[in-house]
């Protein structure tokens, strides 16, 4: 079942055609991987499916409904999540209530209950934090809930915006550059995270620079270059395919580009 | 649970103990008037705090509410025949529904944008209170009948330390039940960012919406409060720099900390009582002091004494 659809998605910013007639369709439960050079339009095209762009032209649907405009909240009400390439923690609160705020869109209560402290509000207080703690073991953050999320590291933050949108229980989940500056220890325990969230049922879409975790990870790669779809394929199609090598040489430098595809 | 619902509402609790026990010391009925403001302000801060230093989002405008408040209560009963505490609980609907229609449009703006925008609707509510003066009295502004409650008429500066007292406990409980709920969270989460908020299916515009009106109400009660407590009422109480003042408290308090309301109140209500002995230099003084507490305690008063005292404790 095809669980994510984009139908000659584009968008134009001032006259560049950051995404320029892209179609992708990704099956339920997978990793689907989206690579290309900086600037080739990942970010781009996670900003059109979770709603934060709206589309020049084209259609999405997600789950067989068409969403195309839809606001972001509504897409995520509809059980798309997201991370961020450039961090958006909610830095002042704990760790523990930055994974909280993660299950809102299963909290059941109105402002007067939560001025009156109603018995409901109590108990879905004590269910959202069983939830988010459930949520950040899986990354290995249960153990700095209580502190203030500015205070943690890179990596760690990377993780905690895993749990974040992990705990709102989604179907799709748009990973966006997970293990950007990550070393190679953090960069396997994100593999393992995203390995445990497939598990689950959860279809993966992966925007990633490190090759390694991409090849090994991803039931299918599609190419992006300059907004437009350069191939997709199985990992051994996409390595193997020479466009995709001189995509990269172009950008990187040949040594690089051969450190990555190896 | 009961450790649980003790510690949401511990600032509360210590906050009443406080006041329940200070009147003891007071040597004069003037100390119960200079306690009585002190609450009044200390509530419309509450409400301001909790839309700017919990939700993030400024107001320069907000003694508009309490204006629309102080009014409320000067008009009902004179020209309506509305009872004080009705003329209270409809200036509290009225504010509710203009924060509601003027909330949606400029909500969608941030930062300076939103500050000005703000003000422009202070402005507005003050020159409206002078220019009708058939209603309104004018820029003399008119006397506030006193309050009756079931043929009791409130009067007495001890009498109103305990309403705004318990009045402003109250707020202060409601303002911590909030800040522990699903609504408080999301609310912090938009301060620190719409976009991830959003993506979590948090509809950020109405949440906004939703805390401008409850902080409206705040100061609309406290707007009535003053009110009636003076007896009288001009447009400055609805004026730019009644706004400014209460910004100023919420700043200086702490932002995002309700004991730090009332510690802002506290600051700026009684210090020009006690300056008054420096004659023309008060003013000055007034803002030496001011500038001192934020160059040393940057992060309002509260907060900074809080952190430094876990500092300590390390
Ligand atoms: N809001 C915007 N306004 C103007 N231009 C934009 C905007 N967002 C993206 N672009 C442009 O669209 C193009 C694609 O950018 P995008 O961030 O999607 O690339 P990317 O593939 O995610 O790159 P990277 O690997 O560096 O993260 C770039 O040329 C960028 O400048
Ligand atoms: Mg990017």
């Amino acid at each position: 079942m095809i669980v994510l659809e984009t139908d000659r998605l584009a968008i134009t910013f001032g006259g560049v055609r950051a995404i320029d007639g892209v179609n992708i369709a990704i099956e339920s439960g997978q990793v689907f991987s989206i690579i290309g050079p900086n600037g080739s339009g990942k970010t781009t095209l996670f900003n059109l499916v979770s709603g934060l762009y709206k589309p020049n032209d084209g259609s999405i649907r997600l789950a067989g409904e068409t969403v195309t405009g839809l606001a972001p909240d509504q897409l995520a009400r509809r059980g798309l999540s997201r991370t961020f390439q450039n961090l958006q923690i909610f830095s002042r609160m704990t760790v523990l209530e930055n994974v909280m705020v993660g299950r809102h869109r299963h909290e059941r209560t109105g402002v007067l209950a939560d001025l009156l402290h109603w018995p409901t509000v109590a108990r879905q207080n004590r269910a959202t934090r069983e939830a988010a703690l459930a949520a950040l073991a899986r990354v290995n953050l249960a153990d700095v809930a209580e502190r203030q999320a500015g205070s943690l590291a890179y990596g760690a933050l990377k993780r905690l915006e895993i749990a974040r949108a992990l705990a709102s229980e989604p179907k799709v989940l748009l990973l966006d550059e997970p293990a950007a500056g990550c070393n190679p220890i953090e960069t396997q325990d994100i593999d393992h995270v995203i390995r445990s969230i497939t598990q689950d049922g959860i279809t993966v879409v992966l925007v990633e620079h490190d090759m390694r975790l991409v090849m090994n990870i991803s039931d299918r790669v599609h190419v992006l270059q300059s907004g437009r779809t350069l191939t997709e394929g199985t990992p051994e199609e996409v390595r193997s395919n020479p466009a995709v090598i001189e995509a990269y040489l172009g950008v990187h430098g040949s040594q690089e580009a051969g450190r990555a595809f190896d | 649970m009961r450790a649980l619902l003790e510690t949401r509402l511990l600032p509360a609790i210590a906050v009443a103990a406080i006041v329940i026990v200070l009147p003891w010391f007071f040597p004069s009925m003037f100390y119960y008037r200079i306690g009585t403001l002190v609450f009044i302000y200390a509530l419309a801060v509450v409400g301001l705090n909790l839309l700017m230093g919990f939700a993030g989002q400024v107001s320069l405008g907000h003694a508009g509410f309490l204006g629309i408040g102080a009014y409320s209560v000067a008009i009902g009963p004179t020209y309506l025949g509305m009872p004080s505490w009705l003329s209270l609980f409809a200036g509290a609907a009225l504010s509710g529904i203009v924060a509601f229609l003027v909330g949606r449009p400029i909500l969608r703006l941030k930062g300076h944008y939103l500050a000005v925008a703000t003000l422009g609707f202070g402005l507005l509510v003050a020159i409206v209170l002078s220019n009708e003066a058939g209603w309104t009295g004018g820029p003399d502004g008119m006397t506030v009948p006193k309050l009756t409650l079931f043929d009791w008429s409130v009067r007495g500066s001890d009498t109103w330390y305990w309403i705004a007292c318990a009045t402003c406990v109250l707020g202060f409980v409601l303002a911590l039940n909030l800040m522990h709920s699903p609504t408080g969270r999301s609310l912090q989460a938009i301060h620190d960012s719409e976009i991830a908020s959003l993506v979590l299916g948090v509809d950020v515009a109405s949440k906004k919406l939703t805390i401008f009106i409850i902080s409206a109400i705040y100061a609309s009660v406290a707007g009535s409060y003053l009110a009636l407590f003076n007896g009288h009422v001009t447009p400055d109480v609805a004026g730019f720099l009644r706004s400014i003042e209460l910004v100023a408290m919420v700043v200086l308090g702490g932002m995002g900390s309700i004991v730090g309301s009332l510690v802002g109140a506290i600051v700026l209500v009684v210090l020009p009582q006690v300056l008054t002995v420096f004659h023309e230099y008060e003013q000055a003084l007034l803002g030496l002091i001011v500038m001192v507490f934020m160059i040393f305690l940057r992060r309002g008063i509260v907060p900074s004494l809080v952190a430094m005292l876990k500092g300590w404790r390390k």
